[in-house]
């Protein structure tokens, strides 16, 4: 008998490697995975990394998620209220890790409303806050619980919150080049956008988790590596540090059921 | 010089019709009294520009708002604001959807005096192709095209802070001051609540200070109201009321906005403050963990 996982912590440990090849550039997981990615990855395959105490102060180390002793000091680097984080975000030395509510075959995203009529959303959700800057001006991936046709929809985004590499909504004097959609890691598998002109491409299957599962829950076509990989499973050390920076456990709320990652 | 006035002769001075900014942050150091203030009087047909929380959803859902330009609402823990959420399904409210970022180009715009300012942010989304108030532009400098973020000129900014004196120096001693600077200075008239009114030599000291992020030319009027944050945050002083937020949350699903305010609003500050659990309550939430 191997090593037992949970899905929750497999989807983090995946989700982690988005963020090794980001150099000293500040990652930002929104949502409990993705920051458990984030933090993740500072404490391993990124030591280089940045990231916020998700309020206003810039942190040398990640915190613990969810409530900490009342004599718990962080490592505060910097103050770094939301006023500065419009400076980073537009340099560019920037990684968000986000969960949207729609993503599609260009990578575009909504979080704003769904139904076609935007003047009156079937759905109206948070609004686009700041994902239309974020994607034109940094690397994005995304992180998404629960693998549908919901979510990765046939056609495009009922309202497209972030810029993704659709041609005919690149703005004059750029290229798709300078649009950065990195990683998306999901429930059943990761992908990316590898594949010809940047369409969408699997890059591995979840362990226990058959191609067609991904195919009959995505709207769009992916493109197939052959053979195609499994998602490499956490290693021990990766599971004692996500243990330790969260400490409640709430990694085992966010995905429906917390199975095992071992697809048993 | 004496800034001071009480919250319904600051209010007082808003009229229809008129752009109003609100700082703060989600359920973060929202000037609530003040906007209470705005509910007990007959103010309409108002524009709001915010980084949305309970004030958006309140003044939405009570029929003052006629247009909303904003990037969120959001009570972070209730991610979705349940009345600006029924005020957007309706098909009722005019909305200017914008990114977070924007909305502080558009601030900054408006304070420095200039027309717009160039920024790629928003290019390739429905930001821009959803609406036809936010124009392209071109760079006498490359061939590309910029997003041109319009002023967002207010005639008026209502802002929380936790110490001012009358003169209308303003501290947020708190750990962020968001955009609320550039909502002092984006605004005609600058209406400032505070829990404390202090003397001026408060900020003798540099690090008190330092806290100060407008200078008190800005601020026009001052209004002490202790615990005027609830139920959004004033830290480090208390924290929201989550218990608060719930009922308010409940009220959406089932009797609406007349019968929360029925039930909260009060004919004042310490008559609201009363039917929430009194002062001593509000000062002693706890503040949040991020």
């Amino acid at each position: 008998m191997g090593i037992e996982f949970t899905l929750a912590e497999l989807c983090i440990a995946s989700a982690s490697e988005a963020f090794e090849e980001d150099g000293e550039s500040l990652a930002t997981g929104i949502g409990i995975i993705p920051r458990l990615a984030a933090s993740l990855a500072m404490k391993t395959c990124n030591r280089d990394l940045m990231m916020t105490d998700s309020e206003s102060f810039m942190l040398a180390e990640p915190n613990p998620i969810g409530s900490r002793d009342a004599n718990f000091m962080q490592e505060n680097e910097s103050w770094m209220g939301f006023s500065r984080i419009f400076d980073n975000v537009w340099s560019g030395r920037r990684h968000a890790m986000v969960g949207p509510s729609q993503i599609d075959r260009f990578g575009q995203t909504n979080i704003s409303a769904l139904g076609e009529d935007y003047r009156k959303p079937k759905v109206m959700m948070l609004g686009s806050r700041g994902f239309p800057g974020n994607s034109i001006s940094h690397r994005n991936s995304f992180f998404c619980p629960s693998h549908t046709k919901r979510v990765f929809v046939t056609g495009e985004c009922d309202f497209v919150s972030s810029v993704g590499y659709n041609p005919s909504r690149l703005p004059r004097g750029y290229s798709l080049e300078e649009i950065d959609i990195h990683r998306i890691v999901t429930n059943l598998c990761v992908m990316d956008f590898g594949a010809p002109d940047h369409q969408p491409r699997l890059r591995s299957l979840h362990p226990g988790v058959k191609l067609d599962t991904v195919l009959e829950n995505t709207g769009f076509e992916l493109f197939l590596p052959d053979p195609v990989p499994e998602t490499a499973i956490p290693t021990a050390l990766q599971l004692d540090i996500i243990a330790s920076l969260d400490p409640h456990n709430l990694r085992a709320t966010q995905i429906k059921g917390d199975p095992p990652g071992s697809g048993i | 010089m004496n800034k001071v006035k009480s919250a319904s002769e600051a209010i007082a001075q808003l009229e229809d019709g008129m752009t109003i900014g609100i700082g703060g942050w989600g359920p973060r150091r929202k000037p609530m009294a003040l906007v209470r203030e705005i509910l007990r009087t007959n103010l309409n047909d108002l524009t709001l520009v915010s980084y949305g929380g309970a004030d958006v959803g309140m003044l939405c859902a009570a029929g003052r708002v006629a247009k909303l330009i904003f990037a969120f609402v959001s009570l972070d823990f209730i991610p979705l604001e349940p009345f600006f959420r029924q005020a957007r399904q309706s098909g009722k409210l005019d909305v200017l959807e914008i990114d977070e970022g924007m909305m502080l180009q558009g601030l900054r715009a408006a304070a420095w005096k200039i027309p717009f300012i160039p920024t790629a942010v928003g290019l390739g989304t429905d930001i821009i192709e959803k609406t036809s108030e936010i124009k392209m532009t071109n760079s006498p400098y490359d061939n590309k095209e910029w997003v041109a973020m319009p002023a967002l000129d207010l005639d008026a900014a209502l802002i929380h802070v936790d110490h001012a004196d009358c003169r209308g120096v303003c501290q947020i001693s708190g750990p962020d001051h968001y955009m609320d600077d550039w909502f002092a200075r984006a605004a005609q008239n600058t209406i400032v609540s505070c829990d404390e009114l202090v003397p001026e030599s408060f900020f003798n000291d540099e690090n008190a200070a330092r806290k100060v992020f407008w200078e008190r030319a800005v601020t026009d009027s001052v209004v002490l109201i202790t615990g005027g944050a609830h139920p959004s945050s004033c830290a480090p002083l208390y924290g929201f009321d989550s218990e608060h937020f719930r009922s308010y949350a409940e009220f959406a699903k089932t009797d609406g906005i007349d019968s929360y305010l029925e039930a909260y609003l009060g004919r004042d500050e310490n008559d609201y403050q009363s039917k929430v659990g009194g002062l001593e309550v509000i000062l002693d939430l706890p503040l949040p963990t991020y």
